[in-house]
């Protein structure tokens, strides 16, 4: 390449500064702008969003049984417990849990305030990975994570492995005795 | 491209005009006569076998798109389609599955040839960090492709791996949420992962072109590591090393077409011909055969973050090595200590990728059992603790042995140059130059 002809003689440093800087400010705000929907268009989308919620008629589910279904492409598990479940949950000393709570902590009141311990209902995902767990296993009765080995207990809570929460309970109410809705 | 003086001569009127308009014959001519150490073995046939197996990921991979569905209801079907209907897709689709785990087979032996003959020093550091880059664009590649069949294992590893950003503080919901597009792996995500994996192939051909060309500024590395310093050093590379880069890759394709023709299957897993089942987790959920050594790093700690953070810095501190390794001398076979415990770092890598593949809880081996709360426990070695060693000896090769072993250890002598130490004291054309 040929030499280039020298044009920064007798130029007025400040004004060029100025003109750098708000040059640069205006394409720096343009790119912002181009850039915010490109990442935003990732970002669940309004049906998704409005996907909602679900109504779970519990009186279907009977003692001994686990209910799944996927609520926002999650599982959710409404697990009716025998008594021998609720004992070994309620028996627990919290303080030397890894995710401190009581099992009344994981109930949701019905209609007339009262706790029902027979059901427990929470997002069947293991707080590690994600993976599902599988019901009536592991070293504390409750459920066993097969990825990474994660024992929860009776009520759902973190015992022995990875995780480190308990499963999630979900938002949900009681619109009669026994139906509960989602979401 | 290359740094060495052109040589190309344009014969004809037609290559004259284009020599002078657009040098694009003189670069692949430059390219064709590039000097390499005349010394280089079939180790350093694994860049050409890269290249070859990029091209084909591509082209296949572009094909299989003529038929895939990105959506939950059709991908599944869509891939067995393919390997039952479509004219020659069980051979395309074959080609490209098992040539995922071919490229990782080679990028693993090209890996290990530069840790062993020290093709990451001075001035080489850049060259191996654009590796060290197409490395990790190869992972998120093989990743996404392997989300959009749509199996058990699909679905399910997306979820494990999507989770590991779910593990980031404070912000990490709503970056996995943004991730997935949703609030679970589902329609968005496939189809996102699938506009992805279409896109980082090409993303990755523009790396290796700044990986060929950084080789080509600095020249290529050799078993020695002793610079070219003579014209008697080096050899034109073609004809030399096209034809040795030839026998090498014909080898290689037998061990791919056995895989193709044969073993179909073998490298991938049986749960995978499930469709996925967000309501179902598999038993036993493994990754390809080529993440399991950083799977095991994972599963070694007993922590959400701390396992992610050890695993992304197991592939973080190939990037720094250039600046942990203090010896001058590039080749192994010149450090007698370091040899060994690169041997022993080969070993247990091998050994992660055995913890990867087993369930943490099983046992290597016992010595006998206990009663613990009624149950009969094995005493011995669990696969969590054997991958935790293996771990250690990972993160301690790169972070306590190389940086000291340059320090204490005493190198052997080295020869005077490649030429010499081809021919010994034969005679021979060039004249030597002190060595480094």
């Amino acid at each position: 390449m040929s030499e280039v002809v020298k044009t920064d003689e007798n130029i007025d440093g400040d004004k060029r500064d100025f003109i750098y800087i708000a040059t640069g400010a205006v394409a720096a705000a343009g790119a912002a702008a181009i850039a915010w929907p490109l990442i935003a268009q990732m970002g669940k989308a309004a049906d998704t969003l409005a996907a909602g919620s679900i109504e779970i008629d519990l009186s279907k589910v009977v003692e001994g049984q686990q209910l799944k279904t996927l609520w926002r492409g999650k599982p959710i598990f409404v697990r009716h417990r025998t008594p021998k479940e609720i004992e070994e949950a309620e028996a627990v000393d919290v303080s030397t849990l890894r995710d401190p709570q009581t099992d009344d902590d994981r109930l949701v009141p019905n209609p007339e305030g009262n706790l029902m311990p027979a059901f427990l209902v929470m997002i069947g995902v293991c707080t590690h990975f994600g993976c599902i767990p599988i019901g009536e296993a592991g070293d504390f009765d409750g459920w066993y994570c097969p990825c990474h080995g994660s024992h929860y207990d009776t009520s759902g809570r973190i015992r022995k492995g990875p995780a480190p929460k308990n499963m999630f309970i979900p938002p949900y109410t009681f619109l009669s005795d026994t139906v509960i809705k989602v979401g | 491209m290359s740094g060495h003086p052109s040589t190309y001569e344009p014969k004809y009127a037609a290559t004259k005009w284009i020599d002078q308009r657009l040098p694009i014959i003189r670069m692949g001519a430059d390219f064709m006569t590039f000097p390499s150490p005349r010394n280089l073995n079939y180790w350093y046939a694994f860049g050409g076998i890269l290249t070859l197996c990029l091209i084909t990921q591509i082209i296949t991979g572009v094909v299989l798109a003529m038929h895939y569905v990105p959506n939950i209801d059709g991908a599944f079907d869509s891939v067995q389609r393919i390997r039952r209907d479509v004219p020659f897709g069980w051979l395309l689709q074959s080609m490209h599955a098992v040539g995922a785990s071919m490229f990782f087979l080679a990028v693993y032996i090209h890996m290990f040839r530069g840790l062993y003959y020290g093709s990451y020093k001075q001035p080489r550091e850049l060259l191996w960090i654009i590796g060290c880059v197409i490395y990790l664009v190869m992972m998120a590649t093989a990743f996404l492709g392997y989300t959009l069949p749509w199996g058990q294992m699909s679905f399910w590893g997306a979820t494990v791996i999507t989770g590991f950003f779910g593990a980031v503080p404070v912000v990490g919901e709503s970056l996995q949420q943004w991730l997935l597009g949703g609030y679970a792996v589902d329609n968005a995500t496939l189809n996102r992962f699938f506009a992805l994996h279409y896109l980082l192939p090409f993303i990755l051909a523009a790396l290796v072109g700044l990986h060929v060309w950084a080789l080509h500024h600095v020249g290529q590395n050799n078993p020695i590591g002793i610079s070219q310093k003579s014209k008697s050093d080096s050899l034109s590379f073609h004809p030399f090393y096209t034809v040795k880069d030839a026998f090498a890759v014909a080898v290689f394709l037998l061990i791919f077409a056995f895989f193709i023709f044969y073993q179909p299957d073998a490298l991938g897993h049986a749960d995978n011909y499930i469709e996925a089942d967000p309501l179902k987790t598999p038993p036993h959920i493994v990754p390809e055969w080529y993440f399991l050594p950083f799977y095991a790093i994972l599963r070694a700690v007993p922590n959400k973050l701390a396992g992610i953070l050890l695993m992304v810095g197991a592939i973080a501190v190939l990037f720094v090595l250039p600046w942990l390794d203090t010896s001058k001398v590039r080749s192994l076979r010149f450090r007698p200590v370091a040899r060994w415990f690169f041997f022993i770092f080969i070993v247990f890598s091998f050994i992660l990728g055995w913890c990867g593949a087993e369930s943490p809880d099983n046992m290597v081996f016992t010595v006998g059992e206990k009663i613990v709360d009624g149950n009969v426990v094995p005493i011995g070695l669990n696969f969590v603790w054997l991958s935790r060693i293996a771990s250690i000896y990972y993160f301690a090769y790169f972070l306590v042995i190389l940086p000291i072993l340059g320090l204490i250890e005493k190198p052997l002598a080295r020869p005077d140059s490649i030429t010499k130490a081809v021919l010994g004291d034969a005679p021979r054309g060039g004249e030597t130059v002190a060595a480094e």
